[in-house]
């Protein structure tokens, strides 16, 4: 007998399908949420600003755009090479101070450019203790190439951007294990080669992805290339906002610089190709390190010693000894624990939230093949190649109409008008958080995602787990270490930002960056350090959270 | 000496169809005209029927790429068939545009890369499909699976502290823990080497014998299909070829592609005569009232290598020999006819010959099977034995 069993199959068949579209459905939310900003900047090309063009193209458009490609080609080319290299020499080899090292490269992540930008302007001034030195020892007509130029300012970015490259390359060194560099030299590769021919094209995506955070973060600061005068698109977008404030023109560039931003981005997802990086558990060896003697020890030391000490030790020291003496002279803002306090709020909140959304958006476009989800998502990440400003205006300008809507209509039901709901809250600050650093979390969640076996998927489906379980007993727990990474990423990135908080606060929140930022316009080095200190101390907190979670790993 | 009565249908599905559909009602998996593809006009699968008795187990064996693991994943509810349906006991669980999802199949399944969950002990990997269990039953189940499988000792141990066989045994009771109504296994013994696949082939089936459960099993390795299987379903580019016993298969090949996929097959060329067939090694008698009509008198003849022997100088056919390989305890020849068709030989391993020497057979086949001659088609890509029909790890 057929028996006619169809409805039952309907209903739990039904179901199946459901489940996936309730994920697509959470990230196509998402990602027109995080959009909205980004629409409302593009919107901007349709009110006519025919004459802020011109003046820009007659005064200094080409300018603009050709020094920002080479501060992105300088800072691309720079953290790409410094990271990998650097993470390299931590898992294929062992020398003096390798293991410190290992942890210790990531600390120039807590620094952010325009702390380490003003500490090296005040350490190699005229009249800094650099330059102090060398002229009582060399004589007093020596004069230092300056640091305010090109060389100076993709210098700075290099220096604290590189760990987006360290972390992942080493990560993806790591989780290669050894078999495929052991396949390579057991076909006659040198280690270098089977390093250049295997290791490194098998970390391309990390390598790619690392380098487009970097080069993201560099086309979004405004603070270091306006310390060093270094004139750029998102500078300028800076000054015609506040200089001229012809906000219009301000948006004009900003759509602009999207331009630049859906360039790496598509740089980014080519090179990825249509290749899935798969890899399955290590069951083979893990990396077995080289032992180096002599000067090869040495030299490795050395040029860890090169990056990490302009890069992080010199500064944090002037920033303590600055620091000190304005505590010694009771100079301290007595605002400071307010300061502090607000900072690590707003970062905590944007932090949990921006990673919620990330293993969303993730998880959605694991489940579902249809082509909208990965769209949405690779929408969701363009908010991070913006610049806060841009971001803030996005946020802004829907917010604000939003705001005015709501007290109209309380105002015609109630007879009463209300406070501004979002832009007279930290919401919209917040907001503007989520859009900027979505990308950030987002991309590490993706990446560790993808390193998780579909196999295992389907073994735990065919065990009667659902989706939901999958995800809670299987891929958060072996996701940990990517989501923690993920986690510190977007805390430390939104300690650091400035711009968009400087924008949205609403009144009377201030934060440490703001604090630096305001001190650093007046050239007050030392008023400055204390502020700049606590961020970068704050930032180091996760990173050392990080470091004990993979030594336990 | 009996001849097949699938001879000369080149067409498999004949017999395959012949099974009517009310048998598949009481099979544990029936499928029918099941039909799949990736790509718009390259299928995967084509019109596959099987029906699976309970407590069988059942092989899917053929060349890579003949779709044999995509049959599986329909089955376990990870792909959907673009065409047919399929059953799982009387209950409609697939067809297009309708799937249950793996969740709700109860149908084991063991990858063949294991897919142990890395972060969880062997308990915790067992147990991961008892989580709807009441706890008492969920101890009992796993002491009774770490039994079974023999890995009590190992606990707690993760699965990057496990040899490849004790994954496997871990894999095993893992899928076996909720009590599935099917297990599916995808290559099972692929990642292990030729000794412990053989050992844990072994293991496999006593563990499956006390399970006492429903088994698909896909391999493209013969001899372990002929050694597991009950039944033996023969895939050849997306399309079930075969549907029969081991023993079946091997003796009554229903196309030339099984006669040559499955034990060592050459064909001779034969003429067809009222009540017999010329061939070079002498003629070989058949019924014609046994066959189906048939196209002509050119023939081919399937010849298996047990069934050549060596004779006198009065008697046989004059061979010469190509090439010698061991094959267990015996010894396994590549002749060459005068003709310059090459064909093998088992022999046992006492008997010493050289290659070169000359030598006269004789055949004596058990079951004719016969193949309209192939003018065109490409005669064997190998004129030498292979040395072992699982040779491609030991090697």
């Amino acid at each position: 007998m057929v028996s006619h069993p169809g409805q039952v199959v309907s209903a739990s068949g039904v179901q199946g399908g459901r489940w996936v579209s309730i994920w697509s459905l959470l990230a196509l939310t998402i990602a027109a949420g995080v959009s909205v900003p980004l629409l409302a900047v593009l919107s901007s090309f349709l009110t006519p600003a025919g004459d802020v063009w011109r003046h820009l193209w007659q005064t200094q458009l080409l300018e603009l755009i050709l020094n920002t490609l080479g501060l992105l080609i300088g800072v691309g080319v720079g953290t790409v090479l410094v990271g990998t290299g650097l993470a390299w020499l931590v898992v294929y080899y062992r020398f003096p101070g390798q293991t410190l090292f290992e942890w210790g490269l990531i600390l120039p992540l807590a620094i952010p450019a325009y702390v380490l930008g003003f500490v090296c302007l005040g350490l190699f001034d005229f009249t800094g203790p650099l330059q102090t030195l060398l002229r009582g020892l060399l004589g007093a007509h020596l004069r230092l190439p300056t640091l305010r130029s090109y060389w100076g300012v993709t210098l700075m970015m290099t220096l604290v951007f590189y760990p987006y490259v360290y972390l992942l390359a080493r990560a993806a060194f790591l989780g290669q294990g050894a078999t495929a560099l052991e396949t390579a030299r057991s076909l006659g590769r040198t280690p270098l080669r089977a390093f250049l021919v295997v290791t490194l094209p098998m970390a391309r995506p990390a390598l790619v992805a690392g380098g487009a955070l970097a080069m993201m973060e560099a086309l979004a600061d405004v603070g270091t290339v306006a310390t060093f005068g270094y004139r750029t698109l998102t500078e300028a977008i800076y000054r015609v906002w506040y200089g001229m404030f012809d906000r219009p023109a301000a948006t004009q560039l900003a759509s602009g610089l999207l331009g630049f931003a859906l360039l790496l981005l598509l740089v980014e997802r080519l090179s990825r190709g249509r290749a899935r990086y798969i890899e399955t558990y290590r069951r083979g060896t893990g990396v077995t390190p080289t032992r180096l003697h002599g000067w090869r020890a040495g030299l490795a030391t050395g040029a860890c010693l090169a990056v990490l000490g302009p890069g992080f030790l010199v500064p944090v020291g002037q920033l303590g000894v600055w620091t000190w003496r304005t505590v010694q002279a009771g100079q301290l803002a007595p605002t400071f624990g307010t300061l502090l306090g607000n900072t690590v709020y707003l970062a905590t909140l944007a932090t949990a939230g921006t990673c919620l959304l990330a293993l969303v958006m993730a998880y959605a476009s694991r489940l579902s093949v249809s082509p909208s989800v990965r769209w949405a998502s690779q929408c969701a990440t363009m908010g991070y190649a913006l610049p806060g400003s841009v971001v803030a205006v996005g946020v802004l300008l829907p917010l604000a109409w939003l705001d005015h809507t709501i007290v109209a209509w309380l105002a015609a039901r109630l007879g009463q008008s209300g406070s501004l709901l979002f832009t007279g809250s930290a919401a919209g600050l917040l907001f503007a958080y989520l859009v900027r650093f979505l990308a950030v979390s987002l991309q590490t969640v993706d990446a560790s995602l993808t390193r998780i076996s579909p196999s295992l998927d389907d073994a735990a489906r065919s065990l009667g787990a659902g989706t939901g379980r999958v995800l809670r007993r299987i891929h958060l727990p072996l996701l940990r270490s990517g989501v923690l990474t993920a986690l510190i990423l977007v805390f430390v990135e939104v300690m650091k930002e400035m711009p968009a908080t400087l924008l949205l606060r609403p009144f009377g929140l201030n934060t440490l960056a703001i604090e630096v930022w305001q001190r650093t316009a007046d050239a007050m080095w030392q008023e400055a350090a204390a502020p700049a200190l606590a961020i970068v101390g704050a930032g180091i907190l996760p990173v050392l959270l990080a470091v004990r979670l993979s030594v336990r790993r | 000496m009996t001849v097949s009565p699938g001879l000369l249908s080149l067409e498999a599905s004949a017999t395959l169809t012949s099974s009517s559909w009310e048998d598949g009602v009481d099979s544990v998996l029936s499928m029918q005209q099941i039909g799949k593809s990736f790509q718009p006009g390259v299928p995967v699968l084509r019109d596959i029927a099987l029906h699976v008795q309970s407590g069988q187990t059942v092989c899917l064996l053929g060349p890579s790429g003949c779709g044999k693991t995509t049959l599986l994943r329909l089955i376990a509810g990870f792909e959907m068939p673009d065409q047919g349906e399929i059953y799982l006991i009387k209950r409609l669980v697939s067809r297009p545009g309708l799937v249950v999802p793996p969740e709700q199949r109860h149908v084991g399944m063991v990858f063949q890369d294991y897919a142990l969950f890395p972060h969880m002990t062997v308990s915790q990997n067992i147990q991961f499909g008892l989580f709807r269990w009441p706890l008492a039953w969920r101890r009992t189940r796993l002491a009774e699976m770490l039994r079974l499988v023999d890995l009590e000792a190992m606990a707690r141990r993760y699965p990057h502290e496990l040899s490849g066989g004790q994954q496997q045994r871990v894999a095993l009771a893992r899928a076996l823990a909720p009590a599935p109504q099917l297990l599916l296994l995808d290559e099972p013994f692929s990642n292990l080497d030729v000794h412990l696949r053989q050992q844990l082939r072994a293991e496999v089936q006593s563990i499956l014998a006390q399970a006492g459960i429903t088994t698909i099993l896909v391999t493209h390795d013969q001899e372990e299909a002929l050694s597991l299987a009950d039944m033996l379903a023969v895939m050849d580019q997306g399309a079930l070829v075969q549907y029969a016993t081991p023993d079946e298969v091997v003796r009554r090949p229903c196309t030339r592609f099984v006669a040559q996929f499955i034990g060592l097959g050459h064909f001779l060329r034969g003429e067809l005569h009222d009540t017999w067939i010329r061939t070079e090694l002498g003629s070989i008698p058949y019924a014609p009232a046994l066959v189906s009509p048939m196209p002509g008198p050119q023939v081919d003849v399937l010849i298996r290598p047990e069934h050549v022997q060596l004779c006198s100088d009065h008697c046989g056919t004059p061979v010469q020999v190509v090439h010698t390989a061991f094959r267990g305890s015996r010894k396994l020849y590549t002749l060459r006819l005068a003709s310059g068709t090459t064909f093998c030989a088992l022999f046992a391993a006492e008997v010493v010959l050289r290659t070169g020497e000359a030598v006269r057979v004789t055949w004596q086949p058990s079951d004719l099977v016969v193949f309209a001659s192939a003018d065109s088609c490409v005669p064997p890509a190998h004129d030498r034995c292979p040395r072992s029909s699982t040779g491609r790890a030991a090697l």
